[in-house]
């Protein structure tokens, strides 16, 4: 393409050969049709959390939240009092009484923690002079919520200290999870510390770690629940843990390898040899409880929870390191990257060896993707039947730096932020010209005619 | 009247009558005359003016030197060229309706104030090529004769009918003028009967005193004859303190006094300023006239008074402010005043007050700007504002200016106020009418359709009985079509009243035209084959109080007229001849005898080319070419300031010459005529009172209308991009050369569906990569190629947003954007188009797109295309629906259709955007995904 532009008259045949994969501007699929920009930021923005069914909040290094009408795109907040980055955000909703009521809690680089009203705007509440908080878990269910970094503090809804609990690890607490039996998982270095929460009427409630899992020969990046008896955890060396909630024994243990020699290489399960960390990195992990989909460097890789196998995977998936994804149904997912791209994909079942060798379709296929596929997974089938293909089915691009993380809301809308200081809101072209619509019959009927 | 038998004023009655309307007529700004000038030429109407363009005249009928010119507006010595000012002035001043008055009139003692409503005369010399509407009125000042100054202003035109059909405007915008001029000359005129007051006093109490001094010091019985002189100083001195207490009386009963003007409209807080002021003056000067008694001390009195003095200068420095000098030493007064003709006379500053006069000159120039350009042209600029306004919805997608449809409406009569007060009290009136062509009717009409109409011979017996000598634009009710009604309005008096418009008010009006309208009885009197002479000349006075004017119109009336109009028809059928056998070059086109004396010239019809750069250089040296142009267009073109808008694109596409050397001095033309027509017509909107800072502005649209039409007939996927454009697709030129990415876009620019009013949507030229918010915040970018670091991140950025735009390469000239196949667009982006001029490819284009436009608004505003009509309905249905809407009803295909999914998602946008707020959420970008292909040429 740059080619091309540069002024090569051999142009078009060579235009899209720089992407790795590359979807062509053809996506049926995708049906983003409609963006809009958010600004308000001015550094990186890295969280985005969903408020309610209309409003997400965002946060970055430049220690702002602003809180935004997803339906609008309209800013509705901006809550300011941080003075360094925000390194965790999280939404908090009491129900105890009859009206639940959201805040946000935030955690910053400057050691402090602010509840906020995202309705007013207003710092309800701010404690500062802490040890820095790396994450925050909220645990609705004691109307409690707790925050991790170098001590964990256990915090009620008043923002009031319960207990705290020192460790001794050098990272502190990167990620915490909550286990059935007022139990918590808290991800140390390559360690996780299961930590029980004692809760008694009559005194305060009190910590205690009750085991020491290390299983993990590498740091632990990504700490996550998968369903009520299963959590599982990714290691920066691609090692895929299943561990059981109840018991805190493993289930399964995956260690997901790049091999660079063997592009047909199936899913490999080894102990040990990391060529390139980050490249096998787990860097995120989400589940739906049946499946877990981790992004593994710039490649996905989908686990099903049943088989205990990875049934669909692709290597490259991004052109750099996938940083968030999200499994939108059991055949649909989605993954945003350092490469500023976020990309939608499908699990689909391969074609049946008989059937891919119709000239017309590979023809088509390979029409539309000149470029090279960085795994082909279609050759090697025959042999593991149950293995299926991701396939690309759109791609959005908008964001000029990392796409930090995304959030999908109900009805075709999509929320992304990026480290280029914007937030870009995707709609539903179609749906929103239809809303549009409403509201333009809906103003004429008002106003009684043009 | 002086010897010139054309210079004659005509009245027209106020009457008000009925007539039928026709309740299917369409409305007026959409009721454009077909062939309005179906039989007669259109550029036959010459002059032979000695000035180049309309101008201004303010002129005096000085007591002392008679009728002079003032100023003229602009007051550039190019306009009036070799116009005789002096000439003009004694003529137009020499209709002086105001003789009536002065002096004191019978039973009453003191000298009045005339209390004169303006007239408002048209007035002709064919001689000079000139016609004014000629506004009177006078001005008050203490040491003129009779304390009156004449004054009067004058729009000056070549062009009689252009002066006759926006009469009712220029009568508008001439009373604001006059109004405001009289404002100001009541307060100057109150302040210097103050001062007067105030000398007078003085000098009544230095004779007192003066009297009281002899009466001691001669014997009581014995008045010598120094003692009776001063006695009567005294008295007269009283007397004139007397009248003038009763001037500043009369002045300040200004306001109650019923307008029969309904024009006049003045600032009511200027008046009730005014008022009180005089009031207040009133109130004080009535007390000092008692004549003092030299009983008392003098010493005691002469304090007293300075007392008084003092405090009356307090007071007036209260009132007044700065506007006058700080202190005022009382002087004596003369006995007898200076000669007339020694004593130096007020200039108009002075007349009025400084404020007012400038804010008058700056409301004349004003006009003068909305008065440029011809008939047609402004009659088409205000029929596309009427269109425009009813339009709103749309407007913003290919109009390019919108700003001016609430300034500039004449359907508000809006009292001019020259110290800005805000005045909510204005009021409606029908937005004057112009009025195309209605002499084609009245050729034939005349006549013939007398006898027949009985509507006709009613009023016409009617304005016999009458005895006016009544003349109009619109000779027989016959013509009732709607133009010629109104055109009537200008029957003066029918826009006081408030109506907007409303059903029975037209018809009273059209009645009223219906009646005034009657056949001349001129015709009667001079049996003229040519009815055309009654068009020449018109005046609707105002009423007067004073009845000169219609003295002046009846005498004019019974004049004998001169015509006018033989000679343009004489002329158009001599251009026809000319056009018919213009192979013969050096053809001395026949014209009519009056016509040549007139102009002392001849015109020549000739082919050679060299002639028209020549054109411009004097009017004179044209006159010895060859040229086949009319004599109009042959003044100085080039000067921007030239308005005289037929000649500019009258001789290229009016006449076709044939044969080769003429075609080519055709086209040389209209290469050429690019410039000075939109020079003419463009220039003057970029000065006019609309503004538009930076703003798009005809002139560069059209300009803008040469590129494109370049543009498509050397690109063959010229239609691609303008579909990029026109269905919201970014469109990015690239290119190294600046000047040739800019010319493009300009060009392009005319395609981007609601540019802004700046054309905010397009960026010209711009060197850094862009991103995202570039793409939907522009949606044509002229974009530097280089060679450099940047230049590859740009082209990166090109690559990466490569789904969201569409590139033109306009070095390598290739397009890269989805491939197009519609037939939406064939006709403005025909690579083999026949289209010549880049003024008829940009009105073609606007036609175009304003078509689109339409479309787009029935689509966006057609309910069932948008909701389901049942509630069993789904989204698919009322999808299908409008697709089959767009496809079958439209007939447009897939590529088609996304450009009004695209406009009407605009119109959508532009008309929630109040209601949404807005600013506070940022605009959205819709795309879509599809391939791009590579166009080549």
């Amino acid at each position: 393409m740059l080619k091309w532009f540069l002024g090569g008259r051999e142009a078009q045949s060579s235009v899209e050969k720089s992407s790795v994969l590359c979807i062509g501007e053809e996506q049926p699929k995708n049906c983003f049709t409609e963006l809009q920009v958010l600004k308000g930021h001015f550094d990186i923005v890295r969280f985005l959390v969903q408020i309610d069914d209309f409003r997400c909040a965002s946060a970055g290094d430049d220690g702002l939240v602003l809180v935004w009408n997803v339906e609008t795109g309209e800013r509705l907040q901006e809550l300011r009092g941080h003075s360094q980055q925000i390194t965790a955000i999280t939404t908090f909703t009491c129900h105890d009484e009859a009206t639940s009521h959201t805040s946000l809690i935030t955690a910053s680089s400057d050691r402090s923690l602010s509840l906020w009203d995202p309705d007013t705007g207003n710092r309800v509440q701010t404690i500062s002079d802490l040890q820095s908080v790396k994450c925050l878990l909220v645990l609705e269910r004691l109307c409690m919520w707790i925050s991790g970094g170098e001590e964990l503090c256990v915090w009620n809804k008043d923002l009031e200290l319960q207990c705290q609990k020192q460790n001794h690890s050098d990272t502190g607490i990167t990620a915490m999870i909550e286990l059935p039996k007022n139990c918590i998982a808290a991800a140390m270095d390559k360690d996780i510390a299961i930590y029980k929460l004692t809760i008694s009427t009559d005194s305060p409630p009190s910590v205690a770690e009750i085991r020491h899992l290390s299983d993990h020969q590498d740091q632990i990046r990504a700490l996550i629940n998968v369903n009520d008896d299963l959590f599982a955890s990714g290691s920066h060396a691609g090692e895929l843990v299943l561990w059981d909630a109840t018991e805190l024994k493993i289930l399964a243990y995956e260690h997901i390898l790049w091999e660079e020699s063997q592009a047909s290489a199936q899913m490999e399960i080894r102990v040990g040899g990391a060529p390139k960390p980050s490249e096998m990195s787990v860097q995120h992990l989400t589940t739906n409880g049946k499946l877990i989909l981790a992004a593994v460097g710039s490649g996905l890789y989908v686990y099903s929870v049943q088989t205990k196998t990875v049934v669909a995977y692709r290597k490259v998936a991004h052109d750099s390191n996938v940083l968030h994804t999200m499994l939108m149904s059991d055949s649909e997912l989605m993954s945003c990257s350092e490469d500023g791209s976020v990309r939608m994909w499908e699990i689909q079942d391969l074609p049946l060896p008989a059937e891919p060798t119709s000239p017309g379709f590979f023809g088509m296929w390979n029409f539309s993707r000149s470029n090279k596929q960085s795994g082909p997974p279609s050759k090697k089938v025959v042999d593991l039947p149950s293995m299926r293909t991701l396939e690309l089915t759109g791609d959005l691009i908008g964001h000029s730096g990392a796409v930090q993380m995304f959030l999908k809301f109900s009805e075709d809308a999509l929320v992304t932020c990026s480290a280029d200081h914007l937030l870009i809101l995707w709609k539903n072209g179609e749906r929103q010209s239809h809303l549009r619509s409403l509201a333009l019959f809906q103003k004429l009927e008002e106003k009684g005619g043009l | 009247m002086i010897g010139s038998p054309d210079v004659v004023a005509f009245t027209k009655e106020d009457e008000y009558g009925q007539a039928n309307l026709d309740p299917w007529a369409l409305p007026e700004e959409f009721s454009v005359p077909l062939h309005p000038l179906a039989d007669s030429n259109p550029w036959a109407k010459t002059s032979y003016a000695k000035f180049t363009k309309d101008f201004i005249l303010i002129s005096e009928f000085s007591e002392q030197v008679g009728p002079q010119p003032l100023l003229t507006i602009p007051e550039d010595p190019k306009v009036c060229g070799t116009f005789d000012l002096n000439y003009f002035s004694l003529r137009i001043m020499s209709v002086d309706y105001q003789a009536s008055f002065v002096g004191h009139p019978p039973g009453s003692g003191y000298p009045r104030l005339s209390f004169v409503e303006d007239s408002r005369v048209v007035l002709g010399d064919s001689k000079e090529g000139a016609f004014a509407y000629v506004h009177h009125l006078t001005l008050y000042d203490l040491e003129a004769r009779g304390f009156v100054r004449p004054f009067c202003m004058a729009y000056v035109a070549a062009d009689e009918k252009k002066i006759m059909l926006q009469f009712q405007e220029l009568s508008f915008r001439f009373s604001q003028a006059s109004e405001c001029l009289k404002a100001g000359n009541r307060r100057a005129f109150a302040k210097e009967l103050q001062r007067k007051l105030r000398d007078l006093e003085y000098t009544h109490s230095v004779l007192q005193r003066e009297e009281g001094l002899q009466r001691e010091a001669g014997p009581q019985c014995m008045y010598s004859a120094h003692a009776v002189e001063k006695a009567n100083e005294l008295a007269n001195v009283e007397k004139s303190i007397y009248e003038h207490r009763d001037l500043l009386r009369q002045i300040s009963s200004y306001h109650r006094r019923p307008r029969r003007d309904p024009q006049a409209v003045a600032c009511q807080k200027c008046m009730s300023e005014c008022l009180n002021e005089c009031e207040e003056l009133l109130e004080k000067y009535a007390k000092l006239a008692k004549p003092f008694s030299y009983t008392e001390k003098g010493e005691e009195r002469q304090g007293q008074f300075e007392r008084e003095g003092g405090e009356e200068e307090a007071d007036e420095e209260d009132e007044e402010g700065v506007k006058r000098r700080p202190s005022y030493t009382p002087q004596l007064i003369k006995g007898k005043s200076a000669k007339c003709f020694d004593k130096r006379l007020k200039t108009l500053q002075e007349l009025c007050d400084e404020t007012f006069y400038e804010a008058t000159v700056e409301l004349l120039k004003e006009t003068e700007r909305s008065f440029r350009g011809d008939l047609c042209y402004l009659h088409t600029r205000r029929l596309e504002k009427a269109l425009r306004r009813k339009q709103r919805v749309t407007n913003f997608l290919f109009e390019g200016e919108l700003g001016d449809d609430d300034e500039d409406d004449v359907g508000t009569l809006r009292p001019f106020c020259a110290v800005n007060h805000t005045v909510n009290n204005y009021i409606h009136l029908n937005p004057p009418p112009i009025v195309l062509g209605p002499e084609p009717f009245e050729l034939d009409a005349l006549e013939p359709q007398d006898p027949l109409d009985p509507a006709s011979e009613a009023s016409h017996t009617q304005d016999s009985e009458l005895g006016l000598g009544e003349s109009h634009l619109e000779s027989s009710p016959s013509d009732q079509t709607l133009e010629t009604q109104e055109s009537s309005e200008e029957t003066k008096g029918s826009f006081s009243s408030d109506k907007s418009g409303t059903g029975p008010a037209e018809k009273r009006h059209s009645l009223a035209s219906a009646k005034s309208e009657a056949p001349d009885p001129d015709s009667d009197l001079t049996p003229d084959p040519d009815h055309n002479t009654d068009l020449e000349r018109e005046s609707s006075s105002e009423d007067m109080e004073t009845t000169a004017g219609e003295d002046d119109g009846e005498d004019g009336g019974g004049q004998t007229p001169v015509s006018l109009l033989e000679v343009p028809s004489d002329l158009e059928a001599s251009k026809d001849d000319a056009c018919e056998g213009s192979n013969e070059s050096d053809l001395l086109v026949p014209l009519d005898t009056a016509c040549c004396i007139a102009q002392d010239g001849f015109l020549y019809e000739a082919s050679a080319p060299e002639a028209v750069p020549g054109l411009h250089q004097s009017p004179h040296l044209s006159q010895t070419l060859v040229v086949n142009q009319e004599p109009q267009a042959l003044l100085p073109l080039q000067d921007d300031y030239t308005v005289g808008s037929p000649c500019a694109e009258s001789p290229a596409a009016g006449l076709e010459l044939p044969g080769n050397l003429l075609g080519d001095a055709v086209s040389r033309i209209s290469d050429g005529s690019d410039c000075t027509m939109s020079a003419s017509t463009g220039s003057d909107r970029a000065a006019s009172p609309l503004g538009y800072g930076g703003v798009v502005t005809l002139r560069q649209r059209k300009k803008a209308g040469q590129g494109a039409l370049r543009f498509v007939r050397q690109y063959p996927f010229a239609m691609q991009a303008l579909w990029c454009l026109l269905s919201g697709r970014t469109l990015v030129v690239l290119g190294a050369d600046e000047g040739r990415v800019r010319r493009l876009v300009s060009s392009l620019a005319l395609f981007v569906p609601g540019p802004g009013k700046c054309a905010e949507r397009v960026q010209a030229w711009l060197s850094c990569p862009f991103t995202l918010t570039d793409l939907h915040r522009w949606k044509l970018i002229g974009l530097q190629r280089v060679a450099s670091p940047v230049g590859s991140s740009m082209l990166h950025s090109l690559s990466r947003y490569s789904r969201y735009i569409s590139i033109l390469d306009a070095d390598l000239k290739t397009l890269r954007c989805p491939p197009y196949q519609g037939q939406l667009l064939a006709n403005i982006a025909d690579h083999r188009t026949y289209v010549r001029r880049g003024s008829t490819y940009f009105l073609h284009a606007q036609s175009t797109l304003c078509h689109l436009a339409a479309k787009a608004f029935l689509l966006t505003f057609t309910h069932h295309l948008h909701m389901p009509v049942s509630s069993t309905e789904g989204p698919e249905v009322v999808e299908g629906r409008r697709r089959c809407f767009l496809q079958e009803q439209l007939g447009l295909g897939e590529e088609d259709s996304q450009i009004l999914l695209y406009l009407s998602r605009l119109i959508t946008q532009q008309y929630l955007q109040p209601a949404t707020g807005g600013a506070a959420a940022p605009p959205s970008f819709s795309f879509n995904y599809t391939t791009s292909v590579l166009y080549r040429i």
